[in-house]
């Protein structure tokens, strides 16, 4: 059977809808992430024992889980704990959120801990108590630090998106997969998907580059 | 002004600070030498709390900070401190990282803590850098900056930890001149230093520290000149 391509403007728009749900729900996770990441993130490097130990398990648990395990947790576990179903856009969102906020986590507290010692221990000295230095001192420097790699996160994040189509919800993946029950044209549709999800991705990273140049700083 | 009872402090299994008793009087200069590993930086760092004595006790001004109920932030606010490395904030000028402290510290205006921030660094004769960032400047600009900076904060004391061994040989001066002004000014100082020549000048007592302890004290013609004590008389002949 010989590759016909001429199929694909016709199906374009249906491609497109679900790429912009894909991004959504990249977007949304990666936010509620960021939320919950810098959060857990502080945490790890806390003086407090217990903080450092309930975000580590937190972390290791989500880490050491695939998200398709932790998806069916949110879509299918859920409802039999709460007597009631779990739409299918909001466990998506849920999921994954929670999923990012642990790598979002390691990549602030790895951003925090690249700060020289002697930044904090100079913050210090002139009185400013801890939260005043990771304020003023600590975090403007993480920041710069944290950006490449947050860029990376969300290219991964969107890249995962595609588990959801598995719980009907119809991003980029499903919607292909939908196309090809029609037309019998699986190796072109997919392909074509492939290349929207590489053109998203090329695009954010191009993006990450931008703004690291654009953030390079006097040290 | 400063004083520490029987101050101790491990890291794990390494014993590093094994009992010093000391008290430093208002306007005197201690100079404390010793070979590297002796816990003369940590002896130092102990004094403001930097790091927190395993045993013994320091007291500042009459208080005892080692008390856990003290408010280690106001005592270090009395206590400037200089490092060998500056540690000056990379990502703010220079004028930002003197004003930093006693605006958010003190809560002095900004516009004041400007103005005393360029009488500072008029001081330490580098008053055309106030808005260069620490990487545009050498390492003896940086460190006088570091300088500035702990006085900034009007402090009753000052504590140099090493504060010329990162530069380069013709900083050093720049550096020790500043300091040599804050000792004639009367100011409270403890200096951890390798520099001998400047131990014996500005020094009104010079502590000679070895493994965890202080082997000998006294003013500095005796202890670098006639040093009693076998190993204070090794350490010398190995750096004079």
């Amino acid at each position: 059977m010989a590759l016909d391509f001429s199929i694909i403007p016709g199906i374009l728009p249906a491609l497109l809808l679900g790429a912009r749900l894909t991004v959504q729900l990249a977007l949304i996770a990666v936010a509620i992430g960021l939320v919950i990441g810098s959060f857990v993130g502080i945490g790890r490097v806390s003086g407090n024992r217990v903080i450092r130990t309930i975000t580590g398990i937190y972390v290791d648990f989500i880490r050491g889980t695939p998200l398709l395990v932790q998806l069916f947790l949110v879509y299918f576990g859920l409802p039999s704990l709460i007597g009631r179903p779990v739409p299918p856009f909001t466990a998506a969102i849920a999921a994954m959120g929670i999923n990012s906020g642990a790598y979002v986590a390691e990549i602030v507290r790895a951003g925090i801990q690249s700060i020289d010692r002697g930044q904090m221990e100079a913050a210090r000295s002139i009185g400013l108590t801890y939260a005043q230095s990771m304020r003023y001192i600590i975090f403007p420097q993480a920041f710069r630090r944290v950006i490449p790699p947050l860029g990376n996160e969300f290219i991964a994040m969107l890249k995962e998106t595609s588990l959801v189509s598995v719980i009907a919800l119809e991003d980029l993946l499903r919607k292909g997969q939908v196309v090809i029950t029609r037309t019998f044209r699986p190796f072109e549709i997919y392909m074509a998907v492939a290349l929207i999800y590489l053109v998203m991705t090329l695009a954010i990273s191009r993006l990450v580059a931008w703004s690291e140049k654009r953030l390079k700083v006097v040290d | 002004m400063i004083r520490t009872s029987g101050l101790q402090k491990s890291f794990g299994s390494n014993h590093v600070l094994r009992g010093i008793d000391i008290t430093i009087n208002p306007h005197e200069v201690v100079v404390v030498i010793g070979p590297s590993g002796s816990g003369k930086s940590t002896f130092l760092r102990c004094l403001n709390l930097l790091e927190k004595p395993t045993a013994g006790q320091v007291f500042f001004r009459g208080q005892c900070i080692t008390d856990p109920h003290v408010n280690v932030n106001e005592v270090r606010t009395e206590m400037g401190m200089v490092f060998q490395r500056f540690n000056l904030f990379p990502h703010m000028t220079v004028i930002d990282n003197i004003t930093l402290g006693p605006a958010k510290v003190r809560g002095v205006s900004l516009e004041e803590a400007r103005e005393t921030a360029r009488v500072l660094l008029d001081k330490v004769g580098i008053l055309d850098k106030e808005n260069a960032y620490p990487s545009e400047l050498s390492g003896g600009q940086q460190q006088r900056v570091a300088i500035a900076r702990a006085l900034a904060m009007k402090p009753m004391a000052m504590l140099f930890d090493e504060a010329t061994s990162a530069l380069d040989p013709e900083m050093i001066g720049e550096v020790l001149d500043v300091i040599r002004t804050l000792a004639e000014e009367g100011m409270t100082m403890v200096i951890v230093t390798h520099e001998m020549g400047f131990a014996n000048e500005v020094g009104d007592r010079v502590i000679f520290m070895d493994e965890g302890v202080i082997v000998e004290e006294g003013p500095p013609e005796e202890v670098l000149g006639q040093p009693q004590n076998p190993r204070t008389q090794a350490f010398l002949s190995k750096v004079l």
